[in-house]
């Protein structure tokens, strides 16, 4: 559905993109995932056709973006970052406007627009000027829009950024519907988000690709996976330094909770020290309250790839 | 062209959403009023060699209300929906560019003819009580609107492009005000020539708008400001349409 190859933007000699590649196949939900300024936007924008990239080509829906981008637009429904929407015009004014700049059929556009506004929860909004919407409400205006003409393909750009936890939780619902039917390429920067959303996931740190793989790949082949969670009370034992000596453990930072210590222990990749820290537990007569398990989450792989040296 | 349609639609739409438009609207009227009145109360002390519809479309009054109206309707055009970033969405929908500065021309023309059809009412208003006649004759009225029209485009498509270059509407207002203002008053430099048969004052006279309007005001259809315009005003939108297509460029 998308092609992008060798795709680098520079803004005055400063490369924003660097030597982009990746294909996004149909039906995939693709989470681009990166720091502020890693480039996420621009690659959105060029893919929007809004500006050209310096280099490099890029195709949508099979319509080259330069090339054919009446077409390229015509298969694309964007959402820009802080939805930019007219203040002046009501909401079904709006869409009505938008479904007829988008070629949809004369006929049609009271249906598709009655539509997207069921679909996005628009109904009870629908004569209200966009101006005096909250920012939810907004969002899904544009999320609305970029609906209207049936793309197949979303490109969504921080589809839940300033949103209230609750609509966070709309939103990411409403694209995980949405990609029963359509392919959409969404950036963040919020890690749960893509975890719980894509089916694949881009990580774009200072305009190149570091990994591009499932969720589930990623987790694995970070290094630091993850990590075990001991609350207890040790006594006049120091409780990291007996820790420490486990096999597998790489690092062991204490907490104190009154008179309960929480360590947390990172361990070598694949290693489950469990086992071990009950067994010292036991012999050194620590109580215990708590020891578990901790999933490495994408937030870890998110700060190894683009803080290599903190991880 | 039905693009062009619902885009032009959603741009006579939005001058009417905004206060500036009314406003531009009274100003306009209690401006081109009282030159009215004035005209018509200068012409009740004295006998004139010139008609009331002639008399209105030539005074000082009309010609400063006229230059500072071109500002006022065109720099929110393309500089709003840059701030905005409402840019945007419109150009990632399937559009031309060509498509939306035609839009935006069109959609400040309109605005713009609005804005004319009141004073219509004041010439009806003046034969009906006086029972005489406002012009000497009906080519007078078509000539005075034909050249408001002419001049009203050139003015406008520089507008727009005062307003594609910049994402301050307070700057393009700034740079058409003063664009406009001396390209309407260069004309009045044939009279810093002496000479009157020169051949400069001459050509200076060509490009002065006031000289045109007395013309064409008579009733006399002189095709020359008309051809004048026209041409000036595809250059400009020519170059609207570049300046706008140039943030695709590869640079």
């Amino acid at each position: 559905m998308i092609k992008v190859e060798h795709l680098t933007k520079r803004y005055a000699g400063q490369p924003a993109i660097q030597d982009l590649n990746f294909e996004v196949g149909k039906g995939e939900i693709m989470g681009f995932l990166g720091p502020n300024g890693a480039g996420k936007s621009t690659t959105m924008r060029i893919l929007s056709s809004f500006m050209p990239p310096t280099s490099g080509r890029a195709s949508v829906a099979g319509f080259d973006i330069f090339e054919q981008s009446l077409q390229a637009r015509a298969h694309l429904g964007y959402m820009p970052e802080n939805v930019p929407l007219y203040k002046d015009m009501r909401v079904t004014e709006y869409l009505n406007y938008r479904a007829a700049l988008k070629s949809v059929p004369h006929r049609r556009i009271p249906e598709r627009v009655g539509d997207v506004k069921e679909l996005c929860g628009l109904k009870d909004v629908e004569k209200k000027l966009i101006g005096a919407l909250s920012k939810g409400y907004r969002q899904r205006v544009g999320l609305a829009d970029a609906l209207v003409h049936e793309p197949d393909l979303l490109i969504l750009d921080e589809p839940t950024s300033g949103l209230d936890p609750n609509q966070i939780r709309q939103v990411r619902d409403l694209i995980k519907n949405l990609g029963k039917q359509h392919t959409i390429l969404l950036s963040t920067h919020i890690l749960p988000e893509v975890e719980m959303t894509c089916s694949r996931v881009i990580i774009i740190h200072k305009g190149r690709i570091e990994a591009c793989d499932t969720p589930e790949n990623l987790l694995g082949r970070i290094r630091t996976a993850g990590g075990v969670r001991l609350e207890a009370k040790v006594g006049s034992d120091n409780g990291t330094a007996e820790l420490k000596k486990i096999a597998g453990v790489r690092d062991v930072n204490a907490d104190d909770d009154g008179d309960w210590k929480i360590f947390s222990l990172r361990v070598e990749s694949g290693a489950d020290v469990r086992e071990e820290v009950f067994r010292l537990a036991t012999d050194r007569r620590w109580k215990v309250r708590e020891l578990s398990q901790q999933r490495a989450t994408l937030e870890d792989v998110f700060v190894e790839i683009t803080h290599p040296d903190e991880a | 062209m039905r693009k062009f349609l619902v885009l032009l639609n959603r741009e006579v739409r939005s001058y009417f959403y905004s206060p500036i438009a009314y406003i531009v609207l009274v100003f306009f009227l209690i401006v081109s009023g009282f030159d009215f009145y004035i005209q018509i109360s200068f012409m009740n002390q004295r006998p004139v060699a010139y008609s009331v519809q002639e008399a209105f479309f030539n005074s000082v009054f009309f010609w400063f209300a006229f230059v500072l109206i071109f500002p006022l309707i065109t720099m929110r055009l393309f500089a709003e929906e840059f701030k905005l970033g409402t840019i945007e969405p419109l150009m990632t929908a399937p559009v031309r560019d060509w498509q939306v500065v035609l839009a935006k021309f069109f959609g400040a023309l309109f605005f713009y003819i609005v804005l004319w059809i009141p004073t219509l009412l004041f010439f009806v208003i003046f034969q009906t009580t006086t029972h005489q006649a406002a012009a000497n004759s009906t080519g007078a009225y078509l000539g005075a609107y034909l050249m408001l029209l002419l001049l009203g485009m050139f003015y406008l498509s520089v507008g727009c492009l005062a307003s594609v270059l910049t994402k301050n509407q307070i700057i393009a207002a700034i740079i058409s005000f003063c664009v406009i203002t001396l390209l309407f008053f260069a004309g009045l430099a044939q009279y810093v020539v002496r000479d009157i048969d020169s051949t400069t004052r001459q050509l200076l006279g060509y490009f002065s708008a006031i000289e045109q309007m007395g013309t064409l005001s008579r009733g006399q259809l002189d095709t020359r400001p008309m051809v004048l315009y026209l041409s000036m005003t595809i250059v400009m939108l020519t170059l609207t349409y570049q300046v706008f297509q140039s943030r695709k460029w590869k640079l």
